[in-house]
C-alpha cells in the first residue's frame, strides 16, 4: 500500500509528459511500456484486452448502441421481400433486448476505460521506477499482492459483479423504461416501445394518473408513520411491562411474544388474513357470544380494512421492538432511576423524561429505517388484502394499495404497465432518499455518535 | 401502600395475559385446525370435534401439490444460498472494514443508495435478463438472485468486523503476515458469531420470500418453494379443500424456522443495538 503511494508522488499526466517513447506509447498500444520494460505477461494482457474490445467495439457495441438509441424499427408481422417480391413474416425487433444489450454494451465500455486507466498508470509506475532505477516487479509479484495489499479486490470481485449484473443493470434498465412507451400494448414480442422523455412523470404528476397517484401516495405515508410510531411506543411499553419490579416468570413473558416473531411472516399473514375473514373464526365467535349479527367486515370494507392492517401489524411487529428495547432497558444506568425515585420522581414521569428519551436516542436509526421499510412494506399488504378492497377511482389499485403493492400489480396484473411502474419506483426512491438524508443528519444519535 | 402495589402488580398480570392470548390465538387456531377432522374451511368454533392426521398426509400423496418437493426445494435453494451468500457477505464486509483502498467510501455511499431503490422495482427487468441468460423457472436462478443480493448486505457484518482490535491485524503485518494469512488465521475465527448469524439469515431466507420465487418460477408448480406453495393452496377455489392441509404444511415450516430464530435471538439483538446501522 505505502508502494502506491509512493509512485503517485508522480501524476499519470506528468509521467506521459516526461516519459520516454515506451511510456507515450502505452497510451495508444496498451501494455507497450509493460513489455519494453520486461512485464511481459503483464502487458501481453493488456494488449489482448485492447485487441479483444476494438475487436468486441465494431462488432457488438456500435450495433448495440445504435440499438439503443432507435429501440427497434421493425415491428413483427408480414414484409415483403424487397429481391423476391414474395411476403415473409418476420419476428420484428425486440425493443427490451435492445435496451438490455445498449445498457450492457456502456456498461462494458465502463469496465474497458478502467482497465485503460490501469494500463496508463501502469505506465506511469514504470515511469516512476526507472527514474529511482528500481526493478520492476515480475508477474508473479504482482500476482502476490492480490493476497496481501490488494487482497480486497480478490475478495469483491465475484460479489460486485453480481451487483453489476443483478442489481445495476436491472436498475438502469428499469429507470430507462420510465422514459419509453412500454406498457402492454408496447412490448416485445411483436411491438416495440420507443423513448418518450418525460411523459410519463407529468402523467402521473398532473396528468391522468394524478387520481390514482396522490391518494395512494397519501395513504402510503399515512401507513408508515402509523405503522412505525404504532409499534414502536406500544413495544416499549410492553417490554416495561414485563420488565415491572416485582413481577415473575419475565422470561416465559417474553418467550411468548417472541414465538410470534419466529414464525415466518409470510405464515402469520396468510393465518391472519383468514382468521379476519368474514367467516372466519373471529366473526363467528363474536356471533357466538352475540356480540354482532353481521360479519364485521375487517379486510373487506375500505376503512376497516386500513384498521385492521395497521393493528394485525402491530401484532407482527410490537414483539421486535419489545425483544431490541428489553436489552437497551437492561442496560440503562440504574443510579440515574434510582435518584429520580428517591427524589419522589412518578412512573410515569422517569419514562417520559429518563427511560423514553434515552431508548429513543439508541433506536432512532432502527425507527428511521423501520419507517423507511414500512414505505416498501409490500408483505404485509400484499398477503393481507392484496391490496384491496378494489377501488373504482383508482387505476389498477384497490384502497389499501401502497405504492409499492401498486407498482407490483403494474408490473405483473393484467395492465402490464412497464413505465408507469417504473415512474413509481423512481418516486419511491426520491421518497426514501429524502427522508434517510433528512433523518440521518438531523437526528440526535447521528449528532452525538451514540450509535455510529 | 403496599396493597396499592399488590394491586398494580395483580393488574400486570392481568394485562399481560389477556395480550398473551391475543398473541397466540392465531398460532393456537392454525395448530388446531391442522388437526381438525371435520368441515372445510371455516368451522363456527374453535376447538375441533375430531382430530386426525389426515391433513398431515394429505401433504405428502398428492400430487398437484407435492409438498416433499417444495420442502426439498426450498432445502436445496437454501443451502446453497447460505454458502454462497454468506462468502459474499463476509468477503465484502470485511474488505469494506479492515482494508482501506480508495473508492471506499464511495462504495459505501453508493451502496447505500442502491439500497433505497424499493428491490421490486429492477423485479421485471432481472425477470427478462434471467430469461435472455435462459435461466427462468430453474432452482439455479433462484440462489443467483439471493446470493447477488447478499453484496448489498453486509452491514451488520461491517459493524461486527469493526469491533475486531485493529492492533491485532497490525501485529501480525509486522510479523510478515499477509492480508490473506490474516483473513483466514486471525479474522476468520474471531467472527464466528457473525458467521453463525449470516449464514441463518441467509439460511432462512428463501424459506420466507414468496416475491421473487413467484416471479422467476411462474407456473412451474414442481419446483416451487414451500413459500408459494402454500400460498398458492389458498385461492378463491381451493380454499376449501386445502386450508387444513395449508395449516398443516405451516406447521411443519414454523417449527423448525422458529427454533433456528430462537436459537439466533440473541445475534439478532446484538446486531440491531450494536453494528446494524451506519
Amino acid at each position: 500500500m505505502n508502494k502506491s503511494k509512493y509512485y503517485e508522488k508522480v501524476s499519470v499526466l506528468e509521467a506521459f509528459k516526461k516519459g520516454g517513447i515506451d511510456i507515450k506509447l502505452s497510451a495508444l498500444f496498451m501494455g507497450f511500456a509493460n513489455l519494453a520494460n520486461k512485464q511481459i505477461v503483464k502487458g501481453l494482457l493488456f494488449l489482448l484486452s485492447e485487441i479483444l474490445f476494438l475487436i468486441t467495439f465494431v462488432l457488438q457495441v456500435i450495433p448495440s448502441i445504435h440499438g439503443l438509441i432507435t429501440l427497434g424499427t421493425q415491428k413483427a408481422g408480414e414484409v415483403v421481400d424487397a429481391e423476391t417480391g414474395i411476403t415473409i413474416t418476420v419476428s420484428g425487433d425486440n425493443s427490451f433486448l435492445f435496451l438490455l444489450f445498449g445498457l450492457a454494451a456502456l456498461i462494458f465500455c465502463g469496465v474497458f476505460a478502467y482497465i485503460y486507466w490501469c494500463n496508463l498508470k501502469s505506465a506511469r509506475n514504470l515511469y516512476v521506477i526507472k527514474q529511482e532505477g528500481m526493478k520492476a516487479p515480475s508477474f508473479r509479484e504482482d500476482l502476490a499482492t492480490l493476497s496481501n495489499s490488494r487482497f480486497h479486490m480478490t475478495m469483491m470481485a465475484l460479489p460486485l459483479l453480481g451487483v453489476l449484473v443483478f442489481t445495476i443493470l436491472p436498475l438502469l434498465l428499469t429507470i430507462c423504461l420510465a422514459f419509453t412507451n412500454a406498457d402492454k400494448g408496447h412490448f416485445p414480442p411483436g411491438n416495440l416501445f420507443d423513448w418518450v422523455g418525460l411523459d410519463n412523470f407529468g402523467n402521473v404528476i398532473t396528468g391522468r394518473m394524478a387520481g390514482s397517484f396522490f391518494p395512494i401516495l397519501t395513504w402510503t405515508l399515512v401507513w408508515a408513520v402509523f405503522a412505525t410510531v404504532t409499534n414502536f411506543f406500544f413495544g416499549i411499553l410492553l417490554a416495561l411491562l414485563i420488565n415491572t419490579k416485582g413481577l415473575k416468570f419475565k422470561k416465559f413473558w417474553r418467550t411468548i411474544f417472541v414465538i410470534t416473531i419466529a414464525v415466518p411472516l409470510f405464515i402469520s399473514l396468510l393465518i391472519m388474513r383468514n382468521l379476519l375473514h368474514p367467516d372466519g373464526p373471529l366473526n363467528e365467535l363474536l356471533k357466538n357470544w352475540g356480540l354482532i349479527q353481521q360479519s364485521l367486515p375487517f379486510l373487506t370494507d375500505p376503512t376497516w380494512a386500513k384498521f385492521s392492517i395497521i393493528f394485525v401489524n402491530m401484532w407482527v411487529g410490537i414483539p421486535y421492538t419489545m425483544l431490541v428495547s428489553t436489552s437497551i432497558i437492561m442496560n440503562l444506568p440504574q443510579e440515574q432511576l434510582e435518584a429520580a425515585e428517591i427524589d419522589g420522581a412518578s412512573k410515569f414521569q422517569i419514562f417520559k423524561s429518563i427511560t423514553f428519551p434515552q431508548i429513543l436516542l439508541i433506536m432512532t436509526p432502527t425507527l428511521i429505517q423501520q419507517f423507511i421499510g414500512n414505505i416498501n412494506n409490500f408483505n404485509v399488504i400484499y398477503l393481507l388484502t392484496g391490496g384491496g378492497p378494489v377501488n373504482p377511482e383508482f387505476y389498477q389499485a384497490g384502497s389499501t394499495d401502497l405504492l409499492v403493492t401498486w407498482l407490483y400489480k403494474l408490473s405483473f396484473e393484467s395492465s402490464r404497465d412497464y413505465k408507469l411502474a417504473s415512474v413509481i419506483g423512481i418516486l419511491i426512491f426520491v421518497l426514501s432518499a429524502t427522508f434517510s438524508l433528512i433523518a440521518y443528519t438531523r437526528t440526535n444519535s447521528y449528532k452525538e455518535g451514540a450509535v455510529k | 401502600m403496599k396493597s396499592k402495589k399488590r394491586v398494580r402488580l395483580g393488574l400486570t398480570y392481568l394485562l399481560l395475559t389477556i395480550l398473551s392470548i391475543a398473541w397466540l390465538f392465531p398460532i393456537a387456531w392454525v395448530i388446531l385446525t391442522s388437526f381438525r377432522g371435520e368441515g372445510t374451511a371455516f368451522v363456527g368454533y374453535i376447538i375441533p370435534k375430531t382430530f386426525t392426521l389426515d391433513n398431515y398426509a394429505k401433504l405428502f400423496n398428492n400430487a398437484a401439490f407435492p409438498f416433499a418437493n417444495w420442502f426439498l426445494n426450498t432445502f436445496i435453494v437454501a443451502a446453497a444460498t447460505c454458502v454462497v451468500s454468506t462468502f459474499i457477505t463476509v468477503a465484502m464486509a470485511y474488505s469494506l472494514s479492515r482494508i482501506k483502498f480508495k473508492f471506499r467510501n464511495g462504495f459505501l455511499k453508493l451502496a447505500l443508495v442502491l439500497n433505497m431503490f424499493p428491490g421490486f422495482m429492477s423485479m421485471i427487468a432481472i425477470y427478462y435478463i434471467l430469461k435472455a441468460l435462459n435461466l427462468t423457472q430453474t432452482l439455479f436462478a433462484l440462489v443467483l438472485v439471493y446470493s447477488a443480493g447478499a453484496a448489498l448486505g453486509f452491514y451488520i457484518a461491517k459493524g461486527f468486523f469493526d469491533t475486531v482490535p485493529y492492533s491485532l491485524d497490525e501485529s501480525a503485518m509486522i510479523d510478515g503476515a499477509t492480508r490473506k494469512d490474516i483473513f483466514f488465521k486471525i479474522t476468520l475465527p474471531l467472527s464466528k458469531p457473525i458467521i453463525v448469524y449470516t449464514a441463518l439469515t441467509a439460511f432462512i431466507g428463501p424459506w420466507m420470500d414468496f416475491i421473487f420465487a413467484k416471479v422467476i418460477l411462474g407456473d412451474a408448480t414442481d419446483k416451487y418453494t414451500v413459500a408459494i406453495g402454500l400460498f398458492s393452496m389458498l385461492s378463491q377455489d381451493r380454499i376449501n379443500v386445502w386450508f387444513k392441509p395449508f395449516a398443516a404444511g405451516s406447521v411443519l415450516i414454523a417449527i423448525p424456522i422458529t427454533l433456528l430464530f430462537m436459537y439466533m435471538q440473541k445475534y439478532y439483538v446484538e446486531g440491531i443495538t450494536s453494528g446494524s446501522v451506519k
